[in-house]
């Protein structure tokens, strides 16, 4: 097991060897921020709570609070904040730091929170016996430990007076106290640099290299500080103190630094620092140059205001125009870099806030609406320019709410993906596409109950509902929600979507049970805004609505006289007609291992190579082959562009590790019996300890093409032939809610979504990645396989890994069995929701098949009698065997 | 070996059996005003009836009788009666005073009944019960001051204290936290058992008890009545170094289950649950039959969740038998190291 510090508030925090930075927020904290010690002084209380929301809503891990002041009774204080925040769940969802240079006031902050906090801090600066007595007091209240750089000589100021103090400390601490050592944390004190003082020059220096050595030395210690503190002597100059501060910690980080106090909505990204600044800062901190300080001093005023302004001037003349212009053309072009400057002129100039909403935000939104509609525009521009709506939007929100306008918008549109479903990409693009279209989007996430939608499509007063799904059990929940809707009354209209719902299923299915009001299909984010209009106008919606009854009805019309002439065989035939393959003349290769083989961590960058690009574009609605849709006359401008976006983002992830890939392989003697495949416990295959049930094709067959089944590719039992089968899980969308959250604090769906794209594109990257292995090396019967990229997106290889739920295993539910017998949950962090969709989302599972005539076939149309008979060999009963397949059944039921 | 080391060894073979519910069995013997009163305290100044903990006092036949049922039904542990013998709680009946002699009692009466049914091959053990505490430490009581709180850290633990004392006396083998739903009300119990274990025990050479820890998770939201997820709340009590940590109370075994498979997957040492036999009926009984609890154990147990299962609210002896039953062939969880 991972040793970990195991933080919480309510929910858990654990950080790991492997944890990404920690930001700790500093901004509650009276000694740093002027404006939370007047507010702490007045006792506004409010807005304090406010100050600390902001911070979780920025990315802050961990909440810093500091009361030391001398005009405030801090332990008094302390506890008063420390208990309103514990009832406000969006704030005391995190861990808390309890910060103070006073033992009383961290001993009865502790007493006020449930979850596992920190202290910050205790150090052996009154020597040993008040060390040891306070740290003792520390474990047995439940938190871990900042230990300050700091003995009965002093401060350290040295890399090696830094690290003799914090191994003294550890050693006390673990050998004496007994203090769990993943619950230590050093703060080896960050001073200020480019002071002027010469002996202040190595400071940075010193505290990087005393965390490299304590990282190495000191297990499970982490490494924290206070990060402003370096930049002191800047400030007044904040672009330069934050290109210090990125500089700073991008080598701190590298040499281990674990977490960090820090403003966690104000870190400039170190590769996105001006050159020459970021080389000057640089000189200073690494303490490179004798003339560093002078030589950055020289270029400080510079950068006072947005260093970036500068640089493209050129660009620029559309500042010039006038104010509404700015606004459109911000939106048009989605550039957010101005965005509340220009929102705040043109709100001075209007009578009220909604009013600039009103006006030239709406009108900026209606042409960018023109232009996505005539195809002028792509989806990912206007994700772009949506984000440019919601900056201003939230730009203006205070002075909305000051006000208590309420503006006209379009319609309420309440948009969830259903119970047992994670996926939300398309669901995400349609809310931000209806979004742009003035309608207000009511999102309730994923995973959403039935009785959660109608509850709040009520509670919220909406005026249409959409839904969304991927997988093929998301399709009985619509049917069950409309249902409901139809049971309880709730009259609005319906909005289905996402990859498995059809116009058919709409018709067939969930028409039927609404009638209330109407169900639409849409089949893409394009769609959805003239659906919503047409829906909700008073004037067009009869009309629109017979023309989709008329349609549905013709669907199933059409349907019921298909399903009729469609011939299909008897299971017993079918099964006749297997594929007749000769094992007598066939020994299946035997895996290099049996049992399961975990991989954690996986390298990122081996599997960028093996990206499939096309599904990336269509993800983004826009169509074409890769590579030649960069060239396509229509899409192939916006297209590159896309494509170096999502490249430079590729790039950010693998390097700063924003995913982490983890997955789980397994290999099992196994034999075919009839449609079941046997998995037996050993090579004795006396103990079946799974069986794997699969579903045969019943069309009937023309000349001497079979009626496919996955098990015929199994040596059958009675062959005598020991055949084996393998199962694979893997992931790489481990933490990615971090960094979505980041951006979605951001208003920024843009990268948000096209996170979510990379990271599935990636996680289809790591299977065929690990087919490749499995092949050369796991199951090693292709050792000597050379193929490029575009022959392994074709398949031209031999063997398959069918993914259940997918068109050769239809069925769902056998992933419970592939869980059972892989157990990703423990070995690669990954689960199934009631649905069998999996988490993280980014992630494919499926089986593997290595008989050389594996192929790929879909079952469709399968008739009763070999559900019945499925139903009876998986020990279900016949009515949930049939809701899970109905997807695939050829009859009514 | 010393009983600590006894129960660590004993839950590393085999899945251990905790007892049933106890007021649903102490309900069947329809007591009024004048049974819980006994002699002793036949002219208490306010009403007894529902005090369930003083009947070790009043009615220790009774209680002695029950805990005998669930010995026979096959439970390794049974806890002792006295769920709300803290003084904060006992001063609802003016009973305060004799909290720690309710401990004692509770204790030595378990104690001695847990000795009656133990033998070499099957010892038996005595549970200190520390109940929830009535008032909560980080939720508010007053609507316009969000920052209010009933009862402070340093009441819980002057109160919890008190009680731990008594149940060492009374000859209780571990000290079970239970019912938590305010982990910080659970924190100040960890303190004060840590601070009584290091006064009364370790600084006279004898060893600390083993401590278990089971919380409640109120309803489907998944939290604790305190708002906290599952893992959240193991974080918060880790310190504890627990020999079990578990959930009991509020849910059935159908809604339990995630949450106990969701601790067995965080937790570092044992896992014990104890459900109620599924949720009230409108009548307020709990419908879930012997039969159909122990199969959801079973399973549990086949899922390698469990090392130590018992029964909460609506389940008796004959729930307890059958669970024990169920399970006896089945390994307990492997415990991560």
């Amino acid at each position: 097991m991972n040793i970990s510090m195991r933080l919480s508030g309510l929910e858990p925090f654990n950080i790991a060897d492997d944890t990404l930075f920690v930001n700790v927020g500093e901004r509650t904290n009276v000694t740093g921020s002027a404006r939370f010690k007047k507010l702490i002084k007045e006792e506004d209380y409010e807005a304090a709570l406010e100050v600390a929301r902001q911070q979780v809503e920025a990315g802050a891990q961990v909440i810093d609070v500091n009361m030391d002041e001398g005009l405030i009774d801090a332990e008094r204080v302390m506890v008063t904040f420390l208990n309103l925040m514990a009832s406000e769940p969006d704030i005391s969802r995190v861990p808390v730091m309890i910060d103070s240079s006073k033992w009383e006031v961290i001993e009865a902050g502790l007493k006020c929170i449930q979850g596992k906090g920190i202290v910050n801090s205790i150090s052996l600066k009154e020597g040993e016996e008040k060390f040891i007595e306070h740290a003792k007091l520390v474990m047995r209240y439940g938190a871990a430990v900042v230990v300050m750089a700091f003995d009965e000589k002093g401060q350290a100021d040295t890399k090696d007076r830094k690290i003799e103090i914090c191994t003294r400390a550890y050693n006390v601490l673990t050998e004496v106290v007994g203090f769990p050592p993943e619950d230590i944390i050093f703060d080896p004190n960050i001073f200020a640099i480019a002071t002027g003082i010469d002996e202040h020059n190595n400071y940075a220096v010193d505290f990087i290299e005393a965390t490299r050595e304590i990282k190495r030395t000191l297990p499970h210690a982490k490494v924290s500080g206070g990060v402003s503190n370096v930049s002191f002597s800047f400030r007044g100059n904040n672009p330069v103190r934050e290109a210090i501060h990125s500089v700073f910690l991008y080598h701190a980080i590298n040499a281990g630094m674990d977490m960090g106090i820090v403003n966690a909505g104000q870190l400039a990204i170190y590769e996105d620092l001006p050159k020459d600044l970021r080389d000057k800062v640089e000189a200073v901190v690494l303490n490179t140059s004798d003339t560093g300080t002078e030589d950055l001093l020289a270029i400080a005023n510079d950068y006072l205001g947005d260093g970036k302004q500068k640089e493209n001037t050129q660009d620029l003349e559309w500042r010039s125009w006038e104010v509404n212009k700015r606004l459109a053309h911000a939106l048009v072009k989605g550039i957010t870099e101005f965005i509340e400057v220009d929102t705040e002129e043109s709100r001075l100039a209007a009578e009220k806030p909604l009013h600039v909403i009103e006006g030239p935000l709406m009108d900026g939104m209606n042409v960018v609406g023109d232009l996505f509609g005539s195809g002028k525009m792509f989806l990912p521009q206007v994700v772009k320019s949506a984000r440019v709506m919601k900056k201003a939007v939230a730009y203006l929100m205070p002075y909305i709410e000051e006000e208590k306008e309420v503006g006209d918008t379009n319609g309420r549109i309440l948009m969830a993906t259903v119970k047992g479903d994670v996926h939300d990409i398309g669901k995400n693009i349609v809310g931000v596409v209806l979004q742009c279209n003035n309608y207000e989007v009511v999102d309730l996430g994923v995973m959403v109950p039935a009785e959660t939608i109608l509850k709040e499509a009520i509670a919220h007063n909406c005026d249409l509902i959409g839904l969304s799904g991927l997988i093929t059990p998301s399709l009985d929940e619509m049917v069950y929600l409309a249902k409901e809707m139809e049971r309880q009354g709730v009259e609005m209209p319906l909005m289905i979507g996402g990859a498995t719902t059809s116009k058919v299923h709409t018709a067939l299915k969930i028409e039927p049970n609404l009638l209330k009001d109407q169900v639409v299909h849409v089949p893409d984010a394009s769609r959805a805004v003239g659906v919503a209009q047409n829906l909700l106008s008073q004037t067009n919606k009869a009309g629109f609505v017979n023309g989709v009854r008329d349609e549905y009805e013709r669907i199933r019309v059409e349907r019921a006289k298909h399903g009729k002439v469609h011939k299909t065989a008897e299971i017993k035939k079918a099964r006749a007609n297997k594929v007749a393959l000769d094992w007598s003349a066939f020994t299946p290769d035997k895996p290099r291992f049996l049992g399961l083989k975990n991989f954690d961590n996986y390298d990122l960058a081996k599997l960028v190579e093996r990206i499939d690009w096309t599904p990336f574009f269509s993800a983004w609605e826009l169509a074409g082959r890769y590579p030649r849709i960069l060239e396509d006359k229509v899409v192939g401008e916006e297209a590159s562009k896309l494509f170096a976006e999502g490249q430079a983002m590729l790039s950010k992830i693998v390097e700063e590790k924003w995913l982490e890939a983890r997955g789980v392989i397994g290999f099992f003697p196994a034999n075919s019996v009839g449609d079941d495949i046997e998995v037996y416990a050993d090579e004795s295959r006396e103990q079946v300890v799974h069986t794997l049930h699969n579903l045969r094709q019943q069309d009937l067959k023309k000349g001497t093409q079979p009626n496919y089944c996955l098990s015929d590719y199994i040596a059958p039992k009675d062959s005598g032939k020991a055949d084996y089968i393998g199962g694979f899980a893997v992931t790489a969308g481990h933490k990615i809610e971090a960094k979505i959250a980041e951006f979605e604090a951001q208003h920024d769906d843009y990268q948000s979504i096209m996170l979510k794209v990379l990271a599935d594109r990636l996680a289809e990257a790591f299977a065929e990645h690990m087919h490749e292995r499995v092949r050369k090396e796991f199951w090693a019967y292709e050792e000597d396989e050379e193929l490029d990229n575009d022959s392994l997106i074709r398949e031209r290889y031999r063997g398959i890994r069918p993914a259940p739920g997918y068109p050769a295993c239809p069925d769902h539910t056998e992933k419970a069995t592939l869980w059972e017998m892989l157990k990703p949950d423990e070995n690669a962090g990954m689960s199934i929701t009631e649905s069998f969709a999996m988490l993280p989302t980014a992630a494919v599972s499926g089986w593997y098949y290595a008989h050389p005539n594996s192929r790929y076939f879909s079952v469709t149309r399968i008739q009763q009698d070999q559900v019945i008979d499925y139903a009876e060999r998986k020990g279900l009963d016949l009515m949930s065997t049939e809701r899970w397949l109905a997807p695939i059944l050829g009859y009514d039921v | 070996m010393n009983k600590s080391e006894q129960l660590k060894s004993l839950m590393a073979e085999r899945i251990l059996i905790l007892d049933g519910a106890m007021g649903t069995m102490i309900q069947r013997h329809k007591l009024e005003e004048e049974d819980y009163r006994g002699e002793r305290f036949a002219d208490w100044e306010s009403p007894l009836k529902g005090m369930n903990d003083l009947l070790v006092l009043s009615q220790p036949d009774i209680i002695a009788g029950i805990h005998r049922e669930y010995l026979d039904a096959g439970a390794d542990i049974i806890e002792t009666n006295n769920f709300n013998a803290t003084a904060s709680d006992l001063a609802r009946y003016n009973l305060q005073d004799y909290a720690y002699e309710l401990n004692v009692a509770a204790a030595k009466l378990a104690r001695g009944c847990a000795d009656e049914f133990s033998t070499d091959d099957k010892p038996r053990f005595v549970a200190g019960v520390l109940g929830p505490n009535q008032k909560t430490a980080s939720v508010s009581v007053d609507v316009n001051d969000p920052g209010a709180r009933a009862i402070s850290f340093n009441e819980l633990v002057e109160d919890y204290s008190l009680a731990t004392r008594g149940l060492i006396e009374g000859g209780a083998d571990i000290i079970l936290i239970e019912t938590i739903f305010d982990t910080l009300n659970a924190k100040a119990a960890v303190f004060a058992v840590k601070t009584v274990f290091e006064q009364d025990l370790t600084s006279q050479g004898k060893v600390e008890l083993p401590i278990m820890l089971s919380g409640t998770i109120t309803d489907a939201s998944g939290r604790t009545l305190t708002g906290q997820v599952t893992e959240a709340f193991y974080n918060s009590l880790r310190h504890a170094k627990p020999v079990s940590v578990g959930l009991n109370c509020a849910l059935g075994p159908d809604d339990l289950r995630q949450y106990v498979a969701e601790l067995s997957r965080v937790a570092e040492g044992c896992v014990s649950a104890h459900p109620n036999a599924g949720l009230p009926n409108e009548l307020g009984e709990y419908d879930l039959t012997p039969g159909e609890m122990a199969e959801h154990i079973e399973e549990w147990a086949q899922s390698g969740f469990l090392n130590i299962v018992g029964g909460c609210c609506g389940s008796s002896p004959d729930h307890i038998r059958a669970i024990a039953n169920a399970v006896a062939n089945i390994q307990p969880r492997a415990i991560k190291s």
